[in-house]
């Protein structure tokens, strides 16, 4: 929530409260720098349990509450940036690991991608139609909510088996397309949750002063319920893009669709046991895809600035 | 402008109006009761009282933001929802209520734009009224950036975009200082004499009604009646000044409306309207 102003072009008339702040001031390189220590203290921290840890774990009771410090267990950061530099397998064909994971990381972000779009139209869609209607806000939230308690993996065989079924002309359902719907059916949660707390967020003044001008529910929307609601709707948008790739990973995994993140962590965790180092690179794969698509909806944010500047009481 | 010499419409009737809210367990608010009140072409009338006495309600309903649950209102000779629906007032709150995503020319162009004003005529009206309330050198600022008199004389200068015979005003200075609210007084006083535009004032300061109206209507609670209207002679809008403040007939009329307030005077004074 950082607030950012235009600076103005000549100085600032006296009595002007100057609150803006230059989006490249102090702030940002402090950031990057915090940004940076946290990720480095993780590894630290990483490395210097496997310095210190019993190597068998500790057992309290049977129940393992400190996992194995072993070679096995926990890999050297540096074993796994390393195995992400050689080839997958050990045949003369192999591609470089990065390389498949790197493919497996666009197709997912691609699918992530389309399932975020469907589910923030999606989610915008229920969010005016609840703030237009107090009945169907009484109507369709609690089945909003509610969806959200049913578990993905018993969601997956449904969705594949009913999409199979649909085919008209040269149209015909494909499992990346099952795999983008779960994607969105997770990702409409947020947006409509924060679009509707977000379109009801102007004060009584305000939609007031729209009644005086005599302006229709729409005008007031465009106007001034959804300008408003930008300062709620950024982070569910932010939230929308997490869940959608976590929808896709998993759902990958039990649709079984080959060619993506989730496929290939599955597929390399097999390989834990000889090659500790493996099944790492497609988690990083993963995490990657997350930045890309927070980092997508962050741009998003830049465009909305002028959006999220609050009016400072008197 | 004073005194509209033979009125051959209302700029606001209100006849007979109630409005009662409906509480819990059928208990009811009476907010207004038989209130009746005129306002003629170009007149500055405030509306004073106690909290709970039902100003703000009346203005509401004169803005078509209520309905009464008995009685009529007349707005130019319309019905109130005709008159808001025509744009025939320009209206002010107590918070500045500016869109914090638009600048001061660009909150002043909201009424303009909503109503489908061209973007050449809206730029040059903007100008026109930033120049009335002296923001000139805050144009492009956001509201964030401006004090709260700046804010409110954003306010003001939006109502007045659309240039309404009747500008309805709900306690637009309450929320500034004391000495802001002199300054803003003044201007609103200037404002008014060049724009000849008939005011509705909700406020609960009795120096301030006294200051800038033709009439102050002062109103008692539970239920909310009208006591008694004050005519206040101290002479033509464009002439009241700084000066006014320490003349003899202010303080005397500041008196007079302390006294009807407190409800301690015989009535049938010197009301215009007695009842």
């Amino acid at each position: 929530m950082t607030q950012t102003g235009t600076a103005p072009a000549r100085p600032a008339p006296a009595g002007t409260v100057a609150r803006g702040r230059s989006w490249l001031g102090r702030g940002t390189p402090r950031r990057i720098l915090v940004g940076a220590l946290g990720v480095l203290a993780l590894a630290l921290l990483w490395e210097l349990y496997i310095l210190i840890g019993p190597a068998d774990g500790v057992i309290v009771g049977g129940v393992t509450v400190l996992p194995r410090a072993s070679e096995m267990a926990m890999p050297h950061l540096w074993v796994m940036l390393e195995r992400i530099l050689e080839p997958v397998t050990g045949s003369a064909t192999a591609v470089p690991m990065w390389l498949a994971v790197l493919q497996a990381s666009l197709f997912t972000l691609g699918i992530s991608a389309v399932g975020w779009i469907v589910g923030v139209t999606v989610g915008l869609a229920l969010a005016l139609l609840m703030q237009r209607f107090t009945l169907a806000e009484a109507a369709i939230l609690p089945w909003v909510i509610l969806s959200q308690t049913v578990p993905l993996i018993a969601l997956a065989p449904l969705v594949r088996r009913w999409g199979a079924q649909i085919e008209f002309g040269a149209f015909s359902w494909e499992n990346w397309m099952s795999v983008a719907l779960i994607a969105s059916y997770l990702a409409f949660f947020p947006v409509s949750i924060g679009a509707l707390k977000g379109l009801g967020s102007p004060d009584a003044n305000h939609v007031d002063l729209m009644r005086c001008y005599a302006v229709g529910w729409w005008k007031t929307l465009w106007r001034l319920r959804l300008p408003a609601s930008v300062g709620f709707l950024l982070p569910s948008l932010r939230l929308a893009a997490a869940s959608a790739v976590i929808g896709s990973v998993v759902a990958e995994v039990s649709i079984g669709l080959r060619g993506g993140i989730g496929r290939l962590i599955v597929e390399y965790a097999g390989a834990a046991g000889s090659d500790p180092g493996k099944p790492w690179a497609p988690i990083f794969g993963s995490i990657l895809v997350g930045l890309v698509a927070a980092g997508f909806v962050g741009l998003i944010s830049l465009f909305l600035r002028r959006f999220r500047r609050g009016e400072v009481a008197s | 402008m004073t005194t509209a010499a033979t009125p051959v419409q209302h700029a606001v009737a209100v006849t007979d109006v109630s409005r009662v809210f409906a509480g819990r367990k059928g208990a009811s608010v009476t907010a207004l009761d038989a209130v009746s009140l005129t306002v003629a072409p170009g007149e500055f009338v405030s509306l004073i009282g106690p909290s709970g006495c039902g100003k703000s309600t009346l203005m509401r309903l004169i803005a078509d933001l209520d309905t009464p649950t008995s009685g009529s209102i007349e707005v130019f000779g319309k019905s109130a929802k005709q008159a808001r629906i025509d744009q025939d007032y320009g209206i002010v709150f107590q918070q500045a209520g500016l869109l914090p995503w638009r600048t001061v020319a660009g909150n002043i162009e909201l009424p303009l734009e909503l109503h489908g004003a061209d973007k050449a005529a809206r730029r040059e009206r903007a100008a026109e009224l930033i120049e009335l309330v002296g923001l000139t050198d805050f144009t492009a600022h956001y509201p964030d950036q401006l004090s709260g008199g700046m804010q409110q004389r954003v306010a003001i200068a939006r109502s007045l975009a659309e240039s309404p015979s009747l500008l309805l005003m709900d306690e637009p200075f309450g929320a500034l200082d004391e000495m802001t609210r002199e300054r803003m007084q003044n201007e609103l006083v200037r404002i008014c004499a060049e724009t000849g535009a008939a005011v509705v004032f909700v406020t609960h300061s009795i120096p301030e009604a006294v200051f800038l109206s033709n009439r102050v209507v002062v109103m008692s609670p539970r239920p909310g009646r009208i006591r008694d209207v004050l005519g206040v002679n101290l002479g033509r809008m464009s002439d009241r000044g700084e000066n006014l403040r320490e003349d003899e007939e202010f303080f005397h009329s500041v008196s007079r409306v302390r006294e009807l307030l407190h409800g301690s005077t015989p009535t049938g004074a010197r009301g215009v309207e007695n009842r």
